[in-house]
């Protein structure tokens, strides 16, 4: 929670002003009874006013109190009028501090999601980082609003009211002074007993929730293996156990009222009886019974306002912890700070620049966070420049996890990855990911025009470039025909194209920056055998050679590749062209024979 | 609107009826609440109406009133205490019935909502509008009986004890209620505001942190972030001016309420000159001045609650008034005998009404035969599915099972005669043993761990973390598609049940896995009727009847060779993918 409150650093002035104008429209608030009493002793009762003497002397009795009653109440409405003005100036400033302090908190939030690994972003999860980016900072904003409204007006209101009261009579006013320390402990203690089952509450909400998803998503296997009436036994049993949780958390958030309730009314009934016992000697006057009964009426109601208070603050408390989950994720990769500046690297890089050697695994070995085993084992071959690789193996053989370590999207567990001779650790990640032009599985397209979908590769591609990269990527037809060609709209997440329509955008996207390494990531899977091998072919006669790398299941895709890497569980089981391992490569015969046997061929 | 609004509440009341005893019970200590907390300044009043002055203090009265005192307070914090017991539990129950109730229509929906709706927008109403629901609920029971009752409370007590005063704050207050709704009436455009830019922003967070590795692979996290600002700046300007105004009501409404207690002070303290009044009722005055807004505040924002609480009932009544699956019928049989034989005899069916999709579709099917269908996205191959499942009904026509029209048939054991793997994998969370045995759960791990070895899963399994009972999360959690898909196999292979519909069973699974299950798929399929739809011709080259389906008609029929033979849209399907 402390690390967060940094974002309100920039409302110092705010965060001061609201409490502080909330506390003087308090103090004014406070001397209300006080102005009642007088109002009471000279206006009703017979005690003289000091500060009005001269009046005194020539308006007889009653009109002379009633001008004090008048007078009284002229000030209690200036009171009003100044309560109004503070209030409303505090509840200014603690809506700005508080909606600054959230926007900062969610540009932080997102500045921090961006620079999360591909590990961390796996390990978080999407639906929780856009849940905790929306609702969660929502509540805690509510939270710091609150915060800043109440927290300091209540506690002040009620010791101002004890500070007021002891003003009147300090020896009636002990009571106070017991019943508040004593109040403030039931309280808290019920407060805090109520946390943890508010946590319980929302545990049970989501088991609910999972089970309603659940049902609607498989909801065909459900009824197809006729498990309809096991899935409403396990959904009552959920249901029951939430109402349960709920139930003995309203048992215990019930006792916050009438305990409260209970010891105030208690010690307004010990102050009577010891106002009485001094009213009696003549030491108390019965104006200044009222106002002490009014102060400890004004106890209570603060009382129940700051209990609510505490609840919501509880609610804020508990999003602030998931928020705050997130942004102690370490961010991204490790940079080298000194990548430029050592004289030896930038020997090294120049002797590299002119190898030609493009990229190198160098007894590579990759576990998953978590995981029990190595996913990757013993990766070991290079590529050179222009070359066309094709990697080809199983489900879950580790084709794809291979090709996301040369952008160092996941960095390797064992041995090093080198781009250009140099490894990708050493690199700043964007020079290293400027070389590269990835094509992922799932082909994501953004909202917005085609245009801007390829410019998201190149920000300053020509309007040649762009044309250039859909020839390439077989989308060059299908774009002219749009309606507004290249400004032709795409919907959110591109749904108003085709799966292979999206494939070919994805692979122009990636085209129009002119990578020196281009990785299609089995992202051919949606197109036809006649545009699959013109996009090879394309690909091949690019003016600026790139080192394509083609993830594919299909043989067909990858059998005139420079160099095949065939993958098996992890490891690599053989390599070579296509006639080689046909020859001599077990593995790669079997996917071979399994799409080819007694084929059309 | 009104009329809706009228509709729901009469059903929300049904659903409490059964919880009367729990209603009546809530009524009356509202009441005994109310009139003791009430009492109470008037015991007050009279016991500052005790001390006078010096030497005039009446303490035998005093005695008696603070012991009165004592017995009310105890009164007003008991009946307090039990009042949120019996709402809690009335509130509460009502709602996990309307859950109930809720979930009970979820698994007799027919698919024909489920489809059409998005499984977000079902989950919220389920979730969501019934937590709104509670929360509105709750606070109506509260504080909305409190307060009427506390406000017609106040007003007796006060007319009781001087009508000219009392008049005072009648004809004060109702103007804080209108300050309030002044101010909420221009608020409300400012909200709308603030929650459209919210909602841009969020379907930008969703963009983007959905696609975050396209993002992160293209290095466009400034770009992406700057756009952000733009919303974010935006988002703050709205945030701003509508917090700010709706904040402006409290100050506002307890200034009226100043007004209210300076006017009672004043006109007060004049009736007591006049001696019409003592300081003791001044002070009960007083206290009730302060106590009189109160409700009113409460209840204005009792009612929005409320509104909002009803209108999310009546998102939740619309689902469960939804229109259900037509039920069994009394006289559906139980299918006992299932020999395989399957006739769709002149089906016609559509999605939409005008928007025709199967016309006429015959198709008779032996015991054992091998059906595999094949056609262009959107032939209606999985339409046919739909239909065979009777997850959809068919318009016209009939579809026979063992000579017995499936709408005769009791579901469970029409679905339970069929074993079932489709394209899209669905897995529960729980372990991976659970998911397998799901068409058994009586299966022995022995014949869990053979049904896993026939569908190659069994490999992976083994080399999970907890082996089978590895716990998987929501929707198979970290497992590939493919590992899902041979799950799904797996709990097939489980049941072996006589019929079989693979809908795309492989698609996810590598040719060369694949191929090794084929043999498990062969032995499988022996001597039972199948329906297969596939992509990969080559999985599908050994069946008896092939079906080539085109805008929702068979258009050839027959064989592999046979079809080759024929030269027609089969043929040319077949070499396009294998022409090199």
């Amino acid at each position: 929670m402390k690390s967060l409150l940094k974002y309100l650093n920039e409302y110092k002035k705010e965060s001061v002003l609201a409490p502080l104008f909330k506390m003087l429209e308090a103090s004014f608030e406070l001397f209300v009874p006080l102005v009642m009493a007088v109002l009471i002793d000279y206006g009703i009762g017979g005690s003289q006013f000091e500060g009005f003497d001269s009046y005194e002397s020539y308006l007889d009795g009653h009109y002379g109190n009633m001008y004090i009653v008048l007078r009284m109440g002229l000030y209690l409405v200036i009171l009003g009028v100044i309560g109004l003005i503070c209030s409303i100036t505090a509840q200014y400033f603690a809506a700005k501090a508080a909606v600054g302090f959230s926007k900062r908190l969610r540009q932080a939030m997102f500045s921090h999601i961006q620079k999360l690994s591909y590990e961390k972003l796996d390990q978080a999860g999407t639906s929780t980082l856009i849940t905790r980016m929306t609702s969660d900072i929502n509540q805690v904003q509510n939270g710091v609003n609150m915060f800043l409204r109440l927290f300091l007006r209540s506690p002040f209101i009620v010791v101002g009211a004890v500070i007021m009261a002891f003003y009147v009579d300090a020896k009636a006013a002990l009571v106070f002074a017991v019943a508040i320390p004593l109040l403030s402990l039931v309280v808290f203690a019920i407060v805090f007993a109520n946390i943890p089952l508010y946590r319980k509450v929302q545990d049970g909400l989501d088991k609910v929730l999972l089970s309603v998803r659940e049902n609607l998503n498989g909801i065909r296997v459900i009824r197809a293996f006729h498990k309809e009436a096991d899935e409403i036994e396990a959904f009552d049993k959920k249901n029951q156990e939430l109402t349960r949780i709920q139930l003995f958390a309203g048992r215990v958030s019930a006792l916050l009222n009438p305990v409260t309730y209970v010891i105030i009314n208690i010690a307004l009934v010990f102050l009577l009886n010891q106002s009485a016992l001094r009213v009696d000697i003549g030491s108390l006057s019965q104006g200044e019974v009222v106002a002490l009964v009014n102060y400890m009426a004004q106890i209570l109601v603060e009382l129940v306002k700051l209990a609510n208070l505490i609840v919501t603050l509880t609610k804020a408390l508990a999003c602030a912890v998931r928020i705050q989950t997130v942004m102690e994720l370490p961010e991204g990769m490790e940079e080298e700070s000194d990548i430029n500046t050592s004289s030896q690297n930038v020997q090294k890089i120049k002797e590299n620049e002119e190898s030609d050697e493009c990229v190198k695994f160098d007894h590579v070995g990759f576990t998953y966070r978590g995981g029990k085993g190595e996913v990757l084992t013993e990766m070991d071959f290079s590529v050179k420049k222009g070359e066309i690789v094709g990697i080809i193996g199983g489900t879950g053989s580790g084709k794809s996890t291979l090709v996301q370590l040369i952008p160092r999207f996941y960095d390797v567990t064992r041995g090093e990855v080198l781009v250009d001779g140099r490894n990708v650790k050493d690199y700043e990640i964007d020079t290293l990911r400027k070389k590269i032009g990835i094509v992922p599985q799932k082909a994501a397209l953004f909202k917005g025009t085609i245009r801007d979908n390829l410019l998201f590769g190149d920000p300053d591609g020509a309007e040649e470039t762009l044309w250039e990269a859909l020839e390439t990527a077989q989308a060059k037809e299908f774009v002219e025909k749009k309606e507004g060609g290249l400004d032709a709209e795409v919907e959110q997440g591109g749904r108003n194209f085709s799966g292979g329509q999206k494939q070919r955008l994805c692979i122009a996207r990636a085209l129009v920056r002119r990578p020196e390494i281009l990785i299609l990531d089995d992202s051919s899977s949606a197109l036809d055998y006649a545009t699959d091998a013109a996009l090879r072919t394309a690909l091949k006669g690019l003016s600026y050679r790139p080192t394509v790398w083609i993830v594919s299941q299909r043989t067909a895709s990858i059998q005139h590749a420079d160099k095949i890497v065939v993958l098996d569980d992890g490891e690599i089981a053989g390599m070579g062209t296509h006639d080689e391992l046909l020859a001599s490569c077990k593995v790669y015969q079997e996917i071979y024979d399994s799409q080819y046997q007694e084929g059309g061929r | 609107m009104e009329g809706l609004q009228k509709e729901t509440l009469k059903k929300v009341l049904n659903r409490i009826k059964g919880y009367w005893f729990y209603l009546a019970i809530s009524l009356c200590l509202t009441v005994v609440t109310v009139i003791c907390t009430l009492y109470l300044p008037i015991l007050t009043g009279h016991a500052v109406d005790c001390m006078w002055d010096q030497g005039w203090v009446d303490f035998d009265r005093l005695k008696t009133l603070l012991v009165t005192m004592g017995w009310v307070i105890a009164a007003t914090a008991a009946s307090q205490w039990l009042l949120s017991l019996c709402n809690n539990r009335m509130t509460y129950f009502v709602v996990r019935d309307i859950r109930k109730e809720a979930f009970r229509k979820l698994e007799i929906l027919p698919l024909k909502y489920t489809d059409s709706h998005s499984t977000g927008e079902i989950v919220s109403k389920v979730i969501a509008d019934v937590d709104q629901f509670a929360d509105g609920l709750l606070m109506g029971f509260t504080q909305l009986f409190t307060g009427v009752l506390t406000i017609f409370g106040t007003l007796f007590f006060m007319l009781s004890i001087h009508v000219g005063v009392a008049l005072v704050v009648i004809l004060i207050t109702p103007v804080s209620l209108f300050v309030a709704s002044f101010i909420a009436k221009k608020t409300f455009s400012l909200f709308r505001a603030q929650s459209q830019t919210r909602g841009e922003q969020t379907a930008l967070i969703d963009e983007m942190i959905g696609n975050q590795k396209v993002v992160q692979a293209f290095s466009k996290e400034k770009d992406v972030e700057e756009r952000f600002e733009e919303i974010n700046e935006r988002l703050e300007d709205c945030s701003l001016k509508a917090i700010f105004y709706s904040s402006i009501t409290n100050p506002a409404t307890r200034f009226v309420n100043s007004l209210v207690y300076t006017g009672v002070g004043i006109t007060g303290a004049f009736a007591v000159l006049k001696g019409y009044l003592t300081v003791g009722q001044l002070t009960s005055f007083l206290s009730y001045a302060n106590q009189y807004t109160k409700p009113f505040n409460e209840i204005s924002g009792v009612v929005t609650e409320l509104q909002n609480a009803i209108a999310c009932a009546a998102r939740i009544f619309e689902l469960i008034e939804e229109e259900p699956q037509i039920p069994d019928g009394e006289d559906a049989v139980e299918l006992s005998q299932v020999t395989g034989e399957v006739s769709l005899k002149d089906v016609c069916f559509s999605y939409v009404p005008d928007k025709k999709l199967i016309e006429h579709f015959n198709l008779d099917v032996k015991p054992g035969q091998r059906i595999a269908i094949v056609g262009p996205t959107g032939c209606g191959k999985t339409t046919l599915i739909n239909l065979l499942m009777r997850f959809y009904d068919v318009d016209s026509g009939s579809i026979k099972v063992s000579d017995e029209d499936i709408r005769h048939i009791t579901r469970k054991s029409l679905r339970s005669s069929y074993g079932m793997v489709l394209q899209e994998t669905w897995l529960k969370s729980g372990t991976i043993l659970d998911n397998i045995r799901m068409g058994r759960p009586e299966a022995t791990l022995e014949e869990v761990e053979e049904a896993a070895k026939a569908s190659h899963a069994h490999s992976f399994i083994k080399r999970l973390p907890e082996g089978y009972e590895t716990v998987i999360g929501e929707d198979g959690g970290s497992l590939s598609q493919g590992q899902k898909q041979l799950l799904c196999i797996a709990r097939v292979m489980l049941c072996l049940p006589p019929m079989l519909i693979l809908d795309e069973a492989t698609s996810s699974i590598d040719t060369r896995t694949e191929l090794k299950i084929q043999n498990a798929f062969a032995s499988m399929m022996k001597g039972r009727t199948s329906f297969i739809v596939a992509h990969r011709l080559s999985t599908i080259k050994e069946a008896d009847v092939i079906l080539v389906m085109k805008d929702g008609n068979i258009i050839e029929q027959g064989n592999h060779d046979e079809l080759l033979d024929q030269g027609g849209f089969y043929a040319d399907l077949y070499n396009s993918q294998f022409a090199s």
